[in-house]
Parts: C-alpha cells; structure tokens; sequence
C-alpha cells in the first residue's frame, strides 16, 4: 500500500512510516471505494429518478440503510457474512483465494457499503430535478435514449453528482466503525482513524494529535480542491 | 397528394377534452386561439411527447400513432424539428455543437458540424457558434433554435409559440425570417401561438382552436406566392 509514493521520497520529505502507512492505506481504500461508489451509484441514481418499475421504493431504502446504521452493525453483519462459514465467504475463497475478513480489500468493502448511499442519493435528486423539457427537446432531435442521458440529464445534474462523489469520498475516507471491525486493526489494514484510535488506545498523545491533524489537513485540501473542481461556470 | 400532416385525436386531462381533426399541406400552418385552448397539447401529441387517448396522427402519409393498433412511434423516430418557446438549447454545449446533436443525415463529426455551420449562417447566426446559449439575447436562442430544428433535415417542423417570450421589435424581426427560413426549406411547419397578428404574418393556413375544438380553418391571402424550395443546406457537404 505504500507504493503510492516511493519510500525515497517519503525519507526525503521526513514523513514517518507511522504517518504515511495509514495515510496511504486510507487514501488508497478510498479512492478504489469511490471509483466503484460512483460507477455503481450514478447508474442506480438514474434507474431510481428515470425508471418505472415495482420495487424502486424498496431498492432504494435497502441501499439507503447504512446511513440510518451505526457503522458498527454494518462491520458486524461484513464481519459475519464475509468471515463466517456461508455461500458469501465461499466466493470470497473462490475469487480472491482468502476470506475478504483482515484485508485491504475488506476495508474497501466496508467502505463501498458505508459511503453507497451518499452518492445515490445525491445523484438520484439531482437526476431527478433537472428540467425535463431539455429531455423532450433532446428527443425532438432525435438523440436515443443513451445519448440522452450522458449528454443532456448527466451534464445537467453535475452539481449534485460531484457532491454525491465528494461525499462519498469523505465517508470512506473517514469511515472507523465498520473499517475497524471488518479489518481488526492488523497492520496492512490500519487506516487513518484506527491509527489515531491505537494512539490514543496506547497512551502516544503526541502522535495521535499528529494524526488527527494530518487527517484534518487531507480532508480539508480534498474537499476543497474537489469542490474548486466541481464548480460549474455559469452556462 | 398526401398531407404533410394529418391529425384527428382526442385527449382528456381532468377537466379539459382535446377533440380534433385537421390536417395540413405544406407550407406554415398556424394553429390560432387563446390560452388553454389545447395547441401546444395537440403539438404535444404530434411530436409523441404526449399520447392520445384515441386516434391516429400521420406524418407525410407515414401513421406515426394510432391508439386503435397500440402503435406509438417514438419522438425520435418522427423525423420532426421543434423549437420551444424558450428555445431550449442545451445550456451546456455551444450554440455550435447543440445545432449538430440534431443533424440525423451525416454520420461523421467534420459532417455534421458543417451542416451545423450552414444552417446557422442560414439564419444568421454564425457570429457566435462558440458560445454558449447562456451568453446569448432571447433573439439570438431563438435563431440558435430555428437552425437546430431544421438541421435534423425533418419531415415537419413545430413551432411552440417561438416568439411569446420576445420583445416586440425582435419579434417581427424573427417573423421575417422564420417565414423566409422554413418557406426555403420546404419543409412542411406547424406553429402554435396566440398573437392574431403573427398567425396572419406567418401562415399559410390558419387553423383556430377553442377549449379543445377546431372552430375553423382559412387560407391567408397572400400578394406573393412563397419562394420555390431550395433544399437543405449542407446536403452536398453531407454527400
């Protein structure tokens, strides 16, 4: 996981491995959480605001769920489905040759299922609000389905999609209930919040202060650079 | 000959019942009447933006809906041009690039962006194909509108009272140019609006509208027969 910036570089800036381990590791399960949050998300946000089917209420409660749950539940139902016996741990073995329990790529899991709703629901409402008659316009020149809605209803919506991704990323990125239990803190798993919970945990104010701080700093960079980039000109 | 458009429908919503029939040659048709009078719901319809509870539309003899058969062909199979009354240019591409979304006749970009060019020059817009319709007058979209209907190389164009939103010097302005513009054209248009004065200005034939009927329909008396068509342009760039 450190791979993202070589060690050299690391040394040279003076950065820590306490520091940038867990950074790494969070930014890391962040990012891939968010790069599947959004795909998935996005899509679903427009089936929801766009189709007619049975069912739609239902879909979107279940997918909505980890915001009303305490993150702890969320960790123990990944805890008990992904590490106890059960179909979900046998294609787990059957794909990744382990159970997803104690591994970065179950910390990404956690993190896909705590921060899913934010970009759906997000997206779903800004889909849903843009203008319809742009649609019917876009239809009268015969653009298909498709093209209608990655170049008139998406570009319109791009306001509330990037905030759904933004949120997205910071829940992930700042997600510790669900991360910790489904990772239980082993070192190629430790992300930023349990590293500053284990600080605290062990009595190193010094560093746990450092931590919180780091992590203050990346969110705060993050959110506002993402939200410089998802303003829009005025059309 | 086939009628460039024939439509008789009917449509309840709440308390409101469309029933007509009428039907059209070539030229600009005007469907004239106040208010509420059911025009831009018979647009609607004609477009497939909406359906009929019973009846059949025909564009140019092709029957693109007939509730008797379950059949609906889908607006973008309709081969229509429109242009709403607040023009409606996606407010996030170039005036450009929202004229060539519509072009159906050219597969390639180079292509269609050249009929795109065309058709603004056509209607005297091609002073500001890079920008967006954000920065444009209500004049200037309306312009923008025209071309991007037109460009589609349609078999009817619908006018959803085009110029309501405008100011009057800019209406009478765009009136010339409509007529000009579509007479050339040849194709076939429908245009909704209330303004007795731009239905004679405009039309060919109009036909009046009142709480959902068709209660009458008349040539307008012209001194100067239109133009012959001259084509789209742009079709021996698309060749």
């Amino acid at each position: 996981m450190t791979a993202l910036i070589p060690h050299s570089w690391l040394n040279w800036l003076g950065i820590p491995p306490w520091i940038w381990n867990p950074l790494s590791i969070s930014l890391h399960a962040a990012l891939e959480a968010t790069v599947v949050v959004a795909i998935v998300g996005i899509a679903l946000g427009y089936l929801l605001a766009k189709g007619h089917f049975p069912g739609r209420g239902v879909i979107e409660t279940v997918c909505s769920l980890p915001m009303a749950l305490p993150p702890t539940v969320v960790g123990y139902f990944l805890l008990t489905r992904m590490g106890g016996p059960g179909p979900i741990r046998d294609a787990e073995v059957h794909l990744f040759g382990h159970p997803l329990t104690f591994t970065f790529t179950g910390i990404v899991v956690a993190q896909i299922i705590e921060s899913f709703p934010y970009c759906m629901r997000f997206s779903r409402t800004a889909i849903s609000v843009v203008d319809p008659r742009f649609e019917q316009a876009a239809r009268a020149m015969g653009l298909s389905r498709w093209r209608i809605a990655l170049l008139v209803t998406l570009p319109l919506a791009r306001r509330g999609i990037v905030a759904g991704v933004v949120m997205a990323f910071g829940r992930a990125l700042g997600d510790f209930g669900a991360t910790m239990i489904v990772s239980g803190s082993v070192p190629m798993a430790t992300t930023m919040p349990i590293a500053l919970y284990n600080a605290v945990f062990y009595g190193s104010h010094e560093q746990a202060m450092v931590l919180a701080l780091v992590q203050l700093g990346v969110a705060f960079v993050i959110l506002l650079g993402v939200s410089r980039l998802g303003k829009v000109r005025p059309w | 000959m086939t009628a460039a458009l024939e439509v008789t429908v009917t449509r309840h919503i709440g308390e409101f019942d469309l029933d007509v029939a009428f039907a059209v040659e070539s030229g600009i048709s005007v469907l004239f009447g106040p208010s509420g009078a059911g025009k831009s719901l018979t647009l609607a319809l004609i477009a497939g933006l909406a359906r009929p509870d019973t009846g059949t539309i025909a564009i140019n003899g092709d029957v693109v809906t007939d509730c008797a058969h379950r059949l609906h062909v889908s607006t973008q199979e309709r081969r229509i041009g429109m242009v709403f009354q607040d023009g409606l240019l996606l407010p996030h591409r170039s005036v450009l690039d929202n004229v060539a979304l519509a072009v159906r006749q050219a597969s390639g970009r180079r292509a269609r962006r050249a009929i795109a060019r065309s058709w603004l020059e056509r209607v005297g817009a091609e002073g500001f194909a890079d920008r967006r319709p954000g920065s444009l007058s209500g004049g200037q979209r309306q312009r923008v509108a025209l071309a991007r209907a037109l460009a589609g190389d349609p078999s009817l164009v619908l006018l959803d009272e085009p110029l309501s939103a405008l100011d009057s010097p800019v209406r009478r302005e765009l009136r010339a140019l409509i007529r000009e513009v579509i007479i050339s054209s040849g194709v076939p248009a429908l245009l909704v609006t209330h303004d007795a004065e731009e239905a004679e200005e405009l039309g060919d034939v109009v036909i009046s509208f009142a709480d959902g009927r068709v209660t009458g329909q008349r040539i307008v008396e012209r001194p100067v027969r239109p133009e012959p068509p001259q084509g789209p342009p742009g079709s021996t760039e698309s060749a």
